[in-house]
């Protein structure tokens, strides 16, 4: 009752109802306020030393309150017993209604499963462990259980089968993030790896035990549906969604209509090949949607009416292209019966003669953007306005889960935060690189690093992830975000906090300060775990992030995205790399491509092939030279990428080979 | 020889229908139509259309089509009242241009007649084969049938309006 003031009244009165409830309302009602004499004076005097009593505000209470009260206990004298108890009940009727109401957005940073979304899961749970009881009996071929288990994760890979959770738009919360660390030491080896979309891979589960690890996931709103095979993927977006200072609109609710239409769709369960889907709801698109089979982009048109910017036909992989716009400005009202048109068209259309020729990249290239615009348009003309036309209501249902959590009024600078700047710089350091800014005053997101030397980028350990739990829990609403890089991020943090924060990331190997830098590159679980790979991507990581160990020299060479994939399926985004390295198999040798000149964001770029590909042992060397080719001819405050896209890439060219005869170009290797 | 099973209304059913196919180098007109009810390729229904309409007129002998993935929903569309049965063939289990063809015939082309998958599919497609819209179910070879009577019912609910579904959840869903 000190604490809420909620209870004198509201809770008092109705207890004593029900434990005397043969004494008249009024002698409760008066009793109760007798008692509240003593007990208020106690509470009150302590409020006031504790300086938690506003003068002004007690004083107007008081004005209204006591002539208020003296005619109360007149009147209530003379209403019936019965009448005074409906009125008693009727007001805290309605207070109850509001406090409930009130409270109900500063509970739901996030989308919160209902009896619907929780039967849906546990009965594609159910339905995993039947299909996998009878793979194990011997009544289900490898070819049959083959697209069943990959639509639920399932990879058979080298070292036996890895499961691949899905973070349904890299959001997460305490408790999931908790549950992960908890299913990675039961039935793995105590650690996860974050993937660029946004997923957590265990690569060493057993069979058998998958579905126990479906059940205990399904606990907490966890599953690993659609995570893998032909049909459509998870959908990722902004890991600063809801927070970014540049935000259009907030993508998440959005991504979870999509998911939710996307789940189990029983039309597109077997497309040519995978279909994923990235959205964006800020200016700088952090989602790389043009390089998804599908890329959304949030507008508002002169009106400010929301709708979306399509992106077809982008992806990496063999065969990397940029998405190409198929609608400006999609009223938000069509965008499931509009996507449906365009999933539809590449299902019946795509090409299934080759699987690295079936992407709906290949169909937008061959038939061209106007032709495949043309065809989803005509399939479209059908589906618009149908059921599937999103309503107020439902926008607004899922809209509400993600409410903004209840920010405290904070000033723009906290000035202990300030101070320590001042005195740390190794704290400094880290703020520079893993603290961005936040659009509301006095907060920060902060960019918990999966990146170190020795460690796979984006593997995380059981305690790694249950102190990112307590963090997010603690300092950041409890709620957690997977970013494309493979890190993680705390979204919601007061500046005030970020000191303690530091210190307890630090503590759990998750404050490297390199966010951004040459330590913070992208790889691919490549030939290690991987099945797919032609070569490993993390003992190149690993070579590149010690080459680049000392902290002055990474940060003097600033901005710089380095991405490294173990084969053409470009899962570590090689393309995108202002340097990428691509692992290339040569009569059964590891040898190492790179491309330079790759972007993400709005401007995203293809990289292009330098020259013939390296031995691993020499990696290190030409990414130094290429590097030392950047500092020489580098304006002030000139990015890596700035430098390459002034200077072309002819200097760099010549830096990586130093042995003129070494530079020929090669096509593929 | 027993006869064929099929899955109709959640049961096992005997089937009469012959699935009619071309040999490579057969000309469709060439073909030969054996006594009973048949499911013809679309190409031997455009070169005997007359011949099979007769046979179902004369002897009330009933007329099917299948359709292979790839065939061109706008050649029979104009004729979907001729067909007592339309198939969809799956020939492999990974292609799953089937379930767009059934979902446009029952939701585009209003075709209300039985609607009958075969092929690859099995247990673990009955679901979804049943929201796109068929309602009949020959299980490929080597399969059991008997299980896949059991699918019908793996979800409870589902998202996404199908054929057997007009409305998502959300215009449904009742907080």
């Amino acid at each position: 009752m000190t604490i809420s003031s909620v209870g004198a009244g509201a809770l008092g009165v109705t207890a004593l109802t029900f434990l005397y409830p043969n004494l008249a309302t009024r002698r409760i009602v008066g009793s109760d306020i007798a008692h509240a004499v003593p007990l208020t004076l106690v509470a009150g005097l302590g409020h006031w030393w504790l300086g938690t009593v506003d003068v002004v505000l007690l004083v107007s209470l008081l004005i209204g309150s006591l002539p208020g009260i003296a005619l109360g206990a007149h009147f209530a004298a003379r209403v019936p017993e019965r009448a005074l108890r409906g009125l008693l009940a009727s007001v805290l009727l309605l207070i109850g209604g509001k406090l409930i109401r009130e409270s109900r957005p500063q509970g739901k940073l996030m989308y919160k499963y209902d009896d619907y979304d929780h039967s849906i899961v546990q009965a594609r749970v159910a339905q995993f462990r039947g299909q996998t009881e009878r793979y194990l009996a011997g009544t289900l071929s490898d070819d049959e259980f083959r697209p069943l288990r990959l639509q639920n994760g399932l990879y058979i890979q080298r070292h036996g089968p890895m499961l691949r959770l899905a973070v349904p738009y890299g959001l997460l919360s305490a408790a999931q993030l908790r549950r992960f660390a908890d299913v990675a030491r039961r039935y793995d080896r105590g650690f996860g790896h974050f993937t660029t979309r946004q997923n957590l891979q265990l690569n060493w589960v057993k069979l058998p035990e998958v579905p126990q690890i479906l059940a205990d996931l399904a606990q907490d709103e966890l599953h690993a549906i659609q995570t893998s095979g032909n049909c459509i993927r998870n959908i990722t977006t902004d890991h600063f969604a809801g927070v970014a200072a540049d935000e259009i609109a907030d993508p998440r609710p959005w991504a979870e209509l999509l998911r939710q239409w996307s789940t189990l769709h029983p039309e597109f369960a077997y497309l040519p090949r995978k279909f994923k889907v990235a959205i964006s709801g800020a200016k700088e698109d952090r989602a790389a949607i043009q390089v998804h089979d599908l890329g959304l982009q949030l507008v508002r048109n002169d009106a400010g009416e929301l709708g979306f910017k399509v992106h077809a036909g982008g992806g990496l992989g063999r065969t990397p292209l940029l998405g190409q716009v198929v609608q400006e400005s999609l009223p938000w009202q069509h965008l499931l019966s509009y996507t449906e048109a365009l999933v539809r068209v590449f299902n019946r259309y795509g090409r299934r003669d080759n699987a690295y020729k079936a992407r709906i990249k290949i169909l937008v290239k061959a038939i061209g953007r106007e032709e495949f615009a043309r065809q989803v348009d005509a399939e479209w003309a059908h589906l618009k306005d149908g059921p599937a036309t999103l309503t107020t209501a439902e926008v607004e249902r899922v809209t509400a889960q993600f409410a903004a959590p209840a920010y405290e009024t904070l000033a723009e600078n906290d000035l202990c935060h300030l101070a320590h700047l001042r005195e740390d710089k190794a704290f400094s350091r880290w703020v520079e690189r893993n603290v961005q800014a936040h659009k509301v005053a006095g907060y920060a997101a902060v960019t918990l690093s999966l990146k170190k030397p020795g460690a796979a980028p984006g593997d995380a350990s059981s305690e790694q992830m249950e102190a990112a739990a307590d963090l997010a829990e603690r300092f950041s609403f409890g709620e957690i975000r997977v970013s494309h890089e493979q890190n993680l991020i705390l979204a919601d943090v007061p500046q005030r906090e970020l000191y303690t924060v530091w210190h307890r990331a630090k503590a759990a190997g998750l404050a490297s300060p390199t966010v951004g830098l040459i330590q913070d590159l992208i790889a691919c679980p490549g030939g290690d775990f991987c099945s797919l790979a032609n070569a490993r991507s993390l003992p190149i990581a690993a070579a590149i992030q010690e080459r680049f160990e000392d902290l002055d020299y990474q940060h003097d060479i600033g901005e710089l995205e380095l991405n490294i994939s173990g084969c053409m399926n470009s899962c570590g985004h090689h393309h995108l790399g202002a340097i990428g390295i691509l692992g290339v198999d040569k009569n059964g040798e590891e040898w190492y491509q790179v491309t330079l000149g790759g972007r993400q964001g709005n401007a995203a770029r293809i990289g292009e092939v330098i020259g013939r590909s390296f031995a691993a042992a020499e990696v290190p060397d030409a990414i130094e030279r290429l590097i030392a080719t950047y500092l020489a001819h580098r304006h002030a405050d000139e990015r890596f990428i700035d430098t390459f896209d002034r200077i072309g890439e002819e200097p760099f060219r010549t830096a990586a080979y130093p042995h003129p005869h070494q530079s020929r170009r090669v096509a593929n290797g | 020889m027993a006869n064929k099973q099929i899955i109709k209304e959640r049961r096992l059913q005997d089937d009469a229908w012959k699935v009619v196919t071309l040999v490579d180098g057969e000309a469709p007109f060439d073909v030969c139509l054996p006594v009973g009810p048949l499911l013809v390729p679309v190409a031997v229904w455009k070169a005997k259309k007359a011949c099979l309409i007769h046979r179902e007129y004369e002897h009330g002998t009933p007329l099917g089509i299948w359709l292979a993935p790839g065939d061109d929903l706008a050649e029979i569309a104009a004729d979907l009242d001729d067909f007592t049965v339309i198939a969809v063939h799956f020939p492999k289990l990974a292609d799953g241009r089937g379930y767009s063809t059934a979902r446009l015939l029952r939701e585009r082309h209003g075709y209300d007649g039985e609607l009958r998958a075969f092929g690859d599919i099995g247990r673990d497609q009955i679901f979804f084969l049943n929201r796109v819209g068929f309602d009949a179910f020959v299980i490929g070879e080597g399969k059991s049938a008997e299980e896949a009577l059991a699918a019908f019912d793996d979800f409870p609910e589902t998202y996404q309006a199908a054929a057997d579904q007009p409305d998502p959840l959300f215009r449904r869903r009742v907080a």
